[in-house]
């Protein structure tokens, strides 16, 4: 084992060298000894938490470290946003001492469904966080039903505790069936008629639920208004809370995130160090992560289905800015790109869109021409796109919607050009 | 109550055409709703009426319509649609002998054939309006396709695990020219009998295809109105544009 701790640190120093490869200092460590993940694993005492679902998982994730963190936690996370097991064992090698066991109290990851299904087969998590279920890359996975299954095995291979999307039928079918405790989070009554904006609703219409009463442990998120909102457990609430990140699917991720802290901290869990703790994430990057450009803020906004699309554009609906948009098709972004035609653009109808660009600029205009956005420009290069974009809109702020690679490749030139904060690094405030 | 929504051209009307949209919220599980928007909205920019009817299981069939479309769906969808499908199955069987156009996509192509063979054996009936056959596969045919066709090179997406055979004398939609087609055997992908198209593509199809959509528009303008089609004269500049790269990704300048 200290040999493929060895090994896969080297090659870790050699590809942040090179400036990238998240995951291949992991495949060499997990070349060199198989199970050096189970092991690393093996003497974390309080909690192996695994975050999981379609939507949210990097938001959420982030969210819930904060919390245990402010609560005195010592927590082991994968913050560069590589939710592949190897990702997470390259993350982990530099913090592994040559024995290769992890010296934390608590680990928390975030894994697709595939994956989960690697790690539990490695390593049982403690305690699952089940998000949602919506279509995605289903290049990958097939088909939904799949996925929900792969979400329903994580939640069983769980062994002390799984925390359930409640408003989900596909994820509250899942945590029904486990043999552990499971602790619900949802929107509270006042709010259930704004399910819609997150959700893919029209493709599981039979699937309703029955309404679940909130027990001990669960929580239900509470709006205020757009920004404001409390978490409400039946003995106590933590709020008022105001995110960096905008929108209700950021307060959800919070109610899921502060669920699932106080089900691992129990007494322990202070609902005033939540608040403040929840208050100070900052958004992870592409998930609403603003860059000041030539004075003008510039919103990276990563989009990669249907349901997040929808959410993303109902969230800035109401302020309407110059767009762009740019998607690829590599294997990251999903190679099918039929999905963007189960996204409604109407809300960019009034204002159009200034460029579209990326692999599939064409696409995405001839996409928006069908729901009456005008595209000003297509330019399918990149870096050409978004200096044109910036050019053509130097007094006013600027956003930009762009699938998986694109937002890498655009996050790269804005980070040469602006002095961004390097991939999975904390943006300086 | 069965959804309608009517779209009138820009111009005087030439005729109301009546397209169904066959189970869209079962069926439509890679963007097929593109495909109803994509002929919806050529059939007013060739000068004529819009009809939209959304057919969900369990609404009476509309016999009077002119145009039919079906996409792919999952096999929880497929088996929420299957009563109806029995139930409207011989209608649409006649309908589509007499030279009503149709655009089956996927899931609901595989059910226009003749059968089903599961991997486990068993064998569910097919509507049997094209000569296909299609069995149960563990490997999925997943990718990018560029195919030749009598109405040029069409591009799309497929993915797909059931693995269909044409029968003898059964016409195939296209030349797989990149991907996998009907098996990722014999270089066919689709079927076509009649005004009647099966095909494995989606990405939606037509959006970026519009000459199939005009294949399908032409014989429903003639049903419609009783005249021959009278199309407009269209620019589609995005769509060649992006039709155009993809073939170039795909099969390059050979061939």
């Amino acid at each position: 084992v200290a040999t493929a701790v060895v090994a896969g640190k080297a090659v870790r120093a050699l590809a942040r060298l090179r400036g990238g490869g998240s995951a291949f200092p992991g495949l060499v460590a997990e070349r060199i000894a198989p199970g050096i993940l189970s092991q690393a694993l093996a003497d974390v005492p309080r909690g192996i938490v695994v975050v999981s679902g379609t939507n949210g998982k990097t938001t959420t994730t982030k969210m819930l470290v904060a919390l245990l963190r402010a609560h005195g936690r010592d927590v082991f996370t994968n913050p560069t946003g590589s939710n592949f097991t190897r990702g997470v064992l390259s993350e982990m090698l530099p913090h592994l001492p040559v024995s290769g066991r992890l010296a934390v109290d608590t680990v928390v990851v975030e894994l697709d469904e595939a994956h989960a299904m690697r790690f539990i087969a490695e390593v049982p998590p403690t305690h699952s966080l089940l998000l949602n279920v919506a279509r995605d890359q289903l290049d990958r996975f097939a088909e939904i039903d799949h996925t929900a299954d792969l979400l329903a095995r994580l939640g069983a291979a769980s062994t002390e505790g799984v925390v359930a999307n409640a408003d989900d039928p596909f994820v509250a079918r899942a945590a029904g069936e486990v043999g552990v405790p499971v602790r619900w989070f949802g929107l509270d009554e006042s709010i259930a008629d704004r399910l819609p904006e997150l959700t893919e609703h029209d493709s599981r219409f039979d699937d309703a639920l029955a309404a679940h009463e909130p027990g001990p442990g669960d929580a239900r998120l509470r709006p205020r208004d757009e920004r404001v909102f409390d978490i409400v457990f039946e003995d106590l609430v933590v709020g008022p809370v105001t995110l960096h990140q905008r929108g209700l699917a950021a307060m959800i991720n919070a109610t899921a995130a502060a669920t699932t802290a106080r089900m691992l901290l129990g007494d322990a869990f202070d609902a005033a160090t939540a608040a403040t703790a929840l208050a100070e994430v900052r958004p992870p990057f592409g998930r609403g992560e603003v860059v000041e450009v030539e004075g003008q803020p510039l919103e990276l906004v990563l989009v990669k289905n249907p349901a997040g699309f929808g959410v993303a554009l109902n969230t800035y609906g109401s302020t309407p800015v110059a767009t762009m948009i740019a998607i690829n098709d590599n294997d990251a972004d999903g190679r099918d790109v039929s999905w963007l035609y189960d996204v409604s653009f109407a809300s960019l109808r009034e204002r159009g869109v200034s460029f579209t660009s990326g692999i599939r600029a064409y696409d995405i205009a001839l996409r928006l021409h069908y729901d009456d956005v005008a595209t000003d420009r297509v330019v399918p290069d990149l870096d050409a796109a978004l200096d044109a974009f910036v050019a053509a809109h130097p007094d006013e702020p600027k956003r930009v919607f762009c699938t998986y690679t694109a937002m890498m490749a655009l996050r790269r030139t804005l980070a040469a050009r602006y002095g961004l904060a390097h991939f999975g690094e904390e943006v300086r405030t | 109550v069965t959804s309608t929504t009517v779209l009138e051209p820009a111009g005087p009307s030439k005729g109301t055409l009546t397209l169904v949209h066959l189970y869209p919220r079962e069926m439509s599980i890679y963007g097929d709703r593109g495909n109803t928007q994509a002929l919806a909205s050529r059939i007013r920019r060739h000068g004529y009426t819009a009809e939209v009817v959304l057919h969900d299981p369990g609404d009476e069939l509309r016999t009077d319509a002119h145009l039919f479309m079906g996409g792919g769906g999952q096999d929880s969808g497929q088996a929420r649609v299957e009563d109806d499908l029995e139930a409207i199955g011989p209608t649409l069987r006649s309908m589509a002998a007499d030279g009503v156009p149709m655009l089956v996509i996927c899931g609901m192509y595989q059910l226009f054939g003749n059968s089903f063979h599961t991997v486990t054996g068993q064998v569910l009936p097919g509507l049997g309006i094209l000569d296909v056959t299609t069995h149960g596969n563990d490997k999925r045919m997943i990718g990018p396709v560029c195919i030749e066709t009598e109405y040029g090179r069409v591009v799309g997406y497929e993915n797909h695990s059931g693995s269909t055979v044409l029968g003898p004398g059964q016409r195939a939609f296209g030349t797989v020219l990149s991907g996998h087609g009907n098996n990722g055997e014999d270089a066919t992908e689709g079927a076509r009998s009649h005004h009647v198209i099966g095909t494995y593509l989606h990405g939606p199809l037509l959006p970026a295809n519009p000459m199939v959509s005009d294949a399908l528009i032409a014989p429903a303008a003639e049903r419609a109105t009783g005249r021959p089609f009278e199309p407009e004269v269209l620019a589609d500049p995005l769509a060649d544009e992006a039709r155009g790269r993809q073939v170039r990704r795909l099969v390059g300048s050979r061939r």
